[in-house]
C-alpha cells in the first residue's frame, strides 16, 4: 500500500510540466492551433492523438556552460504539456503539424460530413 | 502539523522566495533597481558561471533579424516585435494567449561583465546571450610577502 503511493508520488512529480500558451482559431476549414515552444528541438516534441485526446508534449534543451548556476528562473520546468480534447466533427487522422523557431502550428481539419453544406430550399 | 503547513502554500512561496533572493545575492544579479520583472515577455531565465553570466530569453516565433539586443552602461535591453498570423474574417477565436506586439526587457548586469565579450544565438525560440566576466575580476591568488 505504501509502496504504491510512493510510486505514484513520483509520477507526479515526473509529471510536472509548463502549459504552453496557445491560440485556437477556427474556420469552415477546420482548427487551427499555435503553441509556443520555445526551447523544444524538434526531435523533443511529441504529438499524439489517443481517442478524442490531442497531446502536446515537449522537452526544452538549453544550451549551458558547465557549473553553471540558475539566479533567476522564469522557465523553472524543462518540459510542456498540454492536452486538449478534440470533439467529434474534427478529423484527427489528417492533422498537419509544423514547427518553426519553437512555435508549432497544428492544423485540424473538419471531417468530411462536417464541412458546412449549403441546404437547399425547393419552393414547391 | 503536516497538514496545517500544507494548507498555506503560501509559506512555501515565500519559502522560494527567500531561496531565490539567496541565490541572486550570491551572484551578484540581484540588487538592483530595476529588479526582473516575471510575467513579461519574453519569458526569462538568467544563470551564470565564475566565467561568464548567461541569459536566456524565450522568444519563440521571431525573426532574429528583427531581435534588438544592446548592452550599455551595464544594463542588458532585449527589445523586438512579435507578429503573429492574423485570423481571417470568418474564423472565431477560441483562445488567445499568444503574446503578439512589441516587447522589451532589460537586465541588470553584475559589474564585472565584459561587454565585448558577448555572444548571441538564436535556436528553437530562444535567444541565449552569454556574456565573459573580466579576466581581472575572477579570483586571484594573493601572495603574502
Amino acid at each position: 500500500m505504501s509502496e504504491n503511493t510512493a510510486v505514484s508520488k513520483a509520477d507526479t512529480r515526473d509529471d510536472a510540466a509548463l502549459q504552453p500558451p496557445v491560440d485556437v482559431i477556427e474556420d469552415a476549414a477546420g482548427i487551427t492551433l499555435y503553441a509556443d515552444l520555445a526551447g523544444v528541438a524538434k526531435d523533443k516534441l511529441h504529438l499524439h492523438v489517443e481517442g478524442d485526446a490531442l497531446t502536446i508534449e515537449g522537452e526544452i534543451d538549453l544550451e549551458m556552460p558547465e557549473g553553471m548556476e540558475n539566479s533567476h528562473a522564469e522557465v523553472g520546468l524543462a518540459r510542456y504539456r498540454r492536452v486538449f480534447t478534440l470533439s467529434k466533427e474534427l478529423d484527427a487522422s489528417k492533422v498537419g503539424a509544423e514547427f518553426k523557431n519553437g512555435v508549432l502550428k497544428l492544423t485540424i481539419p473538419k471531417a468530411e460530413h462536417a464541412q458546412p453544406r449549403k441546404v437547399q430550399v425547393r419552393v414547391l | 502539523m503536516m497538514m496545517y503547513r500544507s494548507l498555506f502554500p503560501r509559506d512555501v512561496l515565500s519559502e522560494l522566495d527567500r531561496l531565490q533572493r539567496e541565490m541572486q545575492q550570491g551572484l551578484h544579479l540581484s540588487p538592483s533597481i530595476r529588479g526582473i520583472a516575471r510575467g513579461g515577455f519574453p519569458a526569462m531565465n538568467v544563470g551564470g558561471t565564475a566565467k561568464s553570466v548567461e541569459i536566456y530569453a524565450f522568444a519563440p516565433g521571431i525573426d532574429p533579424a528583427t531581435l534588438d539586443v544592446q548592452i550599455e552602461k551595464g544594463v542588458l535591453t532585449v527589445a523586438g516585435e512579435r507578429q503573429i498570423e492574423q485570423p481571417g474574417e470568418k474564423a472565431t477565436v477560441h483562445i488567445d494567449e499568444r503574446f503578439a506586439g512589441r516587447f522589451r526587457r532589460v537586465v541588470t548586469l553584475p559589474d564585472d561583465v565584459d561587454a565585448n565579450a558577448v555572444e548571441a544565438k538564436y535556436r528553437d525560440g530562444v535567444l541565449h546571450i552569454s556574456i565573459g566576466r573580466k579576466q581581472d575580476a575572477q579570483a586571484r591568488r594573493i601572495t603574502i610577502q
